[in-house]
């Protein structure tokens, strides 16, 4: 028989794009990007810093800065199951979450094991946007099995996103009309008419400073962009790289997916992957709601304490403990869990980071291993570890509504 | 700050005459040591040089000091200052303004700081590494002392010597051929070892300025070469040599240390000046105020500088005659103004394009070291300078809590003014100086002198009166080397005692120098606790790493 194909002319396949991606704030945000200096994110260009990190870094303490999350993968929820589907999927009460707001959510496998974290707002009643890092589709599928009545969808190319963080945010925002901002209470979502339609504003961030993130369609991302440096000049706005906002989330508090857990979906060794209790992230757990992926495994996992802890540390000395091996002793004979991020905190001037440490060690001492180079030569020293209970950098504006000076 | 819901006792285990910023650190220091400290402040504000002031309703300037490097990264970490509301935010970009209407800039970003450099001389673009690389190492060199008690070289203490070993140990280490360039260093003028490195004029000039800064001595007189490490050996975050802003101006770092200071159990009383400090049987036992009031304390520490503390709050006939003489010797000329202004819009500098990110940054306008040293001619005939060096910052660009939005700060910094003129100063000779900064800024910026809505003037004058720094001279004595380290403030008083059991000295006036340090007053704390048989609880240094 004779091979039959049907050829198609190369111009009509919608080929892959060859390279990396613009976000909808490209034009923008390359010309601010002196160096040209970008990373890669979810295929879009991100910038890794714009000027110089250390100023940026600082405008989240001080004055404001904008980062560019568009790269974010965002999913709709809609149907009359969508909350329930929801529900089941994640660790908080999707069903009691009001409309307009905002929450921090995990979800796991059936052992308990987390796939990925991100935020769900409810937009209406039977309406959610969610939002995360990596992508999760397939197994948004996966968990809504059973439910009929949950229309899932890819949304990322469809809002851009910016977030705003930092003290002056919040008077910037209302010196640029959006009036009424500074009743947001934190994890609240509001909306506003904005260019071709509207612009969703939620005060929610990456920073644990004061911040908000503001969500509309492309077509009207350039303009929100003019719009916030144009009367942002005399608010101090700096646009925000990765550089920046990665040592703004860990003096928060905040996990970043693939540094501090490995998600468990492209987990391949046994126990790399990780329990939110692990994490540090008990507090979100809700076992009085009805059943969700993974309960009964945390559960038993609580009960039993047996189990790995993601500890903030305050360690001595000002060389960041990056990569390092931790032990429970000066000498390094006993290696009790490893580092996750490391930074020095130039807000609180702290030598902070994030370490996972075995169970039967996280309440003894703890000595990090840290290796530094000067002048190409390699240093080594052993320092020890305070374990933080707080975040490092948690300042009472982020809580206030309104806002300080609003 | 006010005393007016306190009651104060008339016994502390020690008294801190002073409420400056190593005056709260020392005695933050004595309160987490465990003692009952109290600090007797002259003004009705704390912070003397490191100090906000509102002075015009809606603009907080940084009245004296404005920006922030020499601050030890260490006491801010130890006294938790972040938590007691402090805030150290970096800024750059330095733009030097010539009268052919171009400029040289400095840039945090290494490779335009050469293509701007290179724009003025191929040669010395090349240059400032190697110059950067050889003041580096002094600076590192420098760094380790700062929070250490310099040794007495003539002591044979087991601690002296073994003092004497860790600096030996540190200068060694650099080599032999090093240490000579070193000692060649500190002995010299700026302007000779710029022109070492650098042909072009204007290159010169943007490296030179920070070698007069508060002295009384002009860019070719020997000396001034280590004014310029003095400016370099700070740090924001480890990046040696940068500069920051304290948040909500530098009052801001006193408040914080005065917030740690009250959480350690210690007690500020402002408005309350110190006469004398008492002395009987050879020992301080307390001071006496302005007013005859008299509070007692074993432990009596003054932060104010060497001169004053010896020649006008301590009786000549309490102290050594040698050491009398020392303190009246005590070189501490004025030589610095302050002109602080509120301006209610931005000032246009046309040079600068439009949103360039220099026009945060500082201002200075200086062509040639030349034109530095006619300034300093000036002030060596008694007279303010007429073409003056001005440091303008622009501190509310970077800070939004100084002034409401579109409003600004401007701190401007001024070589030279003398602290006394002939007939004395008076309110318009103080104005008349005023003027001479405003022209010299105007020259670039037209428009400025339309913007101003409130000024405050400051010359040597004023500022001893405020916050009695004698002769208004910035860093409670000048930084030449026969006034540092062991010498400081004098050979034989290095180690913060003072001539009577009891006495101490926690200012500016003694090691490591002038400038938002905090480390006099920590060392000075150390030393009191060794001598009270007491735990040490001030910190290391953490710049050896
Ligand atoms: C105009 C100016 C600009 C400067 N710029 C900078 C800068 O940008 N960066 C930097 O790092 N450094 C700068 N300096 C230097 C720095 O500010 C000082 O070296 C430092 O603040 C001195 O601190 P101190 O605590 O040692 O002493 P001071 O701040 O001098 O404190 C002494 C205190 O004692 C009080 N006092 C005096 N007499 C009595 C008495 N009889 N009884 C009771 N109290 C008394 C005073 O009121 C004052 O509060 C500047 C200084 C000046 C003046």
């Amino acid at each position: 028989m004779p091979l039959q194909a049907t050829l198609q002319p190369a111009y009509a396949i919608d080929h892959v794009h060859m390279g990396i991606l613009p976000s909808p704030f490209h034009s923008r945000t390359s010309r601010l990007n002196l160096n040209q200096q970008w990373n890669e994110w979810n295929g879009f260009a991100s910038a890794a810093y714009y000027s110089d990190a250390h100023i940026e870094y600082f405008s989240t303490r001080n004055t404001c800065g904008v980062f560019d999350v568009s790269p974010m993968r965002k999913y709709r929820f809609r149907g009359a199951d969508a909350a329930a589907m929801l529900d089941r999927m994640v660790t908080r009460d999707v069903i009691a979450q009001a409309v307009d707001t905002v929450a921090y959510n995990v979800w796991c496998t059936d052992a308990g094991a987390l796939v990925d974290d991100g935020t769900i707002f409810r937009l209406a009643e039977e309406e959610f946007m969610l939002c995360c890092a990596d992508p999760c589709y397939d197994w948004f599928c996966l968990s809504a099995v059973g439910f009929d009545a949950v229309d899932i969808t890819e949304i990322s190319e469809e809002v851009a996103a910016l977030a705003l963080q930092g003290p002056t945010s919040c008077a910037l925002l209302k010196a640029m009309g959006f009036t009424g901002i500074e009743d947001c209470k934190p994890f609240q979502i509001m909306r506003f008419a904005f260019a071709s339609g509207e612009i969703m504003i939620s005060r929610t961030g990456y920073t644990g400073d004061l911040g908000y993130e503001l969500w509309l369609p492309p077509q009207d991302a350039k303009q929100l962009w003019d719009a916030l440096f144009d009367k942002g000049a005399l608010y101090g706005i700096q646009p925000l790289g990765d550089e920046s906002l990665e040592m703004a989330r860990l003096e928060a508090g905040f996990l970043a997916p693939d540094v501090d857990f490995h998600g468990s979906l492209h987990t391949v060794q046994r126990g790399h992957d990780h329990s939110p209790l692990e994490l540090g992230l008990g507090w979100i757990l809700n076992f009085k709601k009805a059943h969700f992926s993974g309960r009964a495994a945390l559960l038993a996992q609580k009960e039993s304490g047996n189990y790995r802890r993601l500890l903030k540390l305050d360690i001595e000395g000002n060389k960041p403990a990056e990569h390092s091996i931790l032990y429970a002793d000066k000498k390094c004979a006993t290696e009790i869990g490893y580092i996750t991020s490391a930074m020095w905190s130039p807000v609180v001037k702290a030598n902070i980071a994030y370490g996972l440490v075995d169970a039967k060690f996280f309440k003894g001492p703890i000595w990090a291993e840290i290796y530094h180079q000067k002048e190409l030569r390699w240093q080594r020293k052993v320092a020890r570890c305070t374990r933080v209970t707080k975040a490092f950098w948690s300042p009472e504006r982020a809580r206030a509504t309104p806002p300080p000076d609003c | 700050m006010n005393n007016s819901t306190q009651t104060f006792k008339s016994r502390y285990d020690a008294i801190v005459i002073g409420a400056g910023h190593n005056g709260l650190t020392n005695a933050a220091y004595l309160a987490k040591g465990g003692l009952d400290v109290l600090v007797v402040e002259k003004n009705d504000y704390i912070g003397g040089a490191a100090v906000s002031r509102e002075l015009h309703e809606g603009w907080v300037y940084s009245n004296c000091s404005y920006v922030c490097s020499l601050l030890r990264q260490s006491i801010h970490r130890d006294l938790e200052l972040t938590r007691h509301g402090l805030m150290i935010v970096p800024y750059s970009g330095t733009t030097n303004f010539s009268r052919t209407g171009d400029y040289i800039a400095e840039y945090s970003d290494h490779a335009m700081q050469y293509r701007e450099i290179r724009r003025h001389s191929l040669r010395d673009a090349d240059a400032s590494v190697r110059y950067e690389t050889d003041l580096m190492r002094y600076a590192k060199l420098i760094r380790h002392f700062l929070l250490r008690t310099p040794a007495d070289p003539t002591s044979f203490k087991p601690r002296d010597m073994s003092e004497m070993m860790f600096m030996a140990k540190k200068f060694a280490g650099m080599g032999e051929e090093q240490v000579y360039e070193f000692i060649r260093f500190m002995t010299m003028s700026a302007g000779d070892f710029l022109d070492e490195y650098f042909e072009n004029d204007l290159v010169k000039a943007m490296f030179s300025t920070s070698s007069i800064i508060g002295t009384a001595l002009g860019v070719y007189s020997p000396g001034t070469a280590y004014v310029l490490l003095h400016h370099v050996m700070g740090d924001v975050d480890g990046a040696v040599g940068a500069w920051g802003l304290a948040r909500g101006g530098m009052g801001a770092i006193s408040n914080a240390i005065a917030g740690a200071l009250r959480e350690h159990g210690g007690t500020i009383r402002t408005s309350a000046p110190v006469q004398q400090i008492i002395v009987r049987n050879g020992r301080a036992t307390g001071v006496a105020l302005e007013g005859g009031e008299e509070i007692c304390a074993d432990i009596v520490v003054s932060n104010l500088d060497p001169k004053r503390t010896f020649t006008v709050i301590m009786d000549r006939n309490d102290i050594p005659a040698d050491l009398r003489s020392k303190a009246e010797n005590f070189k501490i000329r004025g030589s610095s103004g302050k002109v602080n202004i509120a301006l209610t819009g931005a000032p246009d500098f046309p040079s600068l394009p439009g949103g360039h990110p220099l026009r945060h940054g500082s201002f200075q306008f200086l062509d040639s070291m030349e034109r530095m040293e006619r300034a300093y001619d000036d002030w060596k005939h008694g007279r303010w300078s007429d073409d003056p060096f001005v440091e303008m910052t622009q501190s509310s660009m970077w800070d939004p809590t100084l002034a409401a939005p579109g409003h600004y700060f401007v701190s401007c910094f001024i070589q030279y003014c003398p602290a006394e003129v002939a007939g004395g100063w008076t309110p318009e000779k103080r104005d008349a100086f005023g003027k001479t900064v405003i022209d010299q800024i105007c020259n670039y910026s037209p428009n400025f002198r339309d913007l101003i809505a409130h000024m405050e003037v400051r010359t040597p004058h004023e500022i001893e009166n405020e916050i009695g720094l004698t002769e208004g001279n910035i860093f409670q004595g000048e930084l030449t080397i026969d006034q540092l380290m062991f010498n400081r403030p004098f050979p034989g008083y290095s180690q913060y005692r003072g001539p009577v059991k009891g006495m101490y000295m926690c200012g500016s006036g003694t090691h490591p120098g002038g400038g938002v340090s905090a480390a006099c007053g920590a060392n000075s704390a150390r030393e009191i606790l060794r001598d009270l048989k007491r735990p040490n609880v001030v910190p290391e240094d953490d710049v050896d790493e």
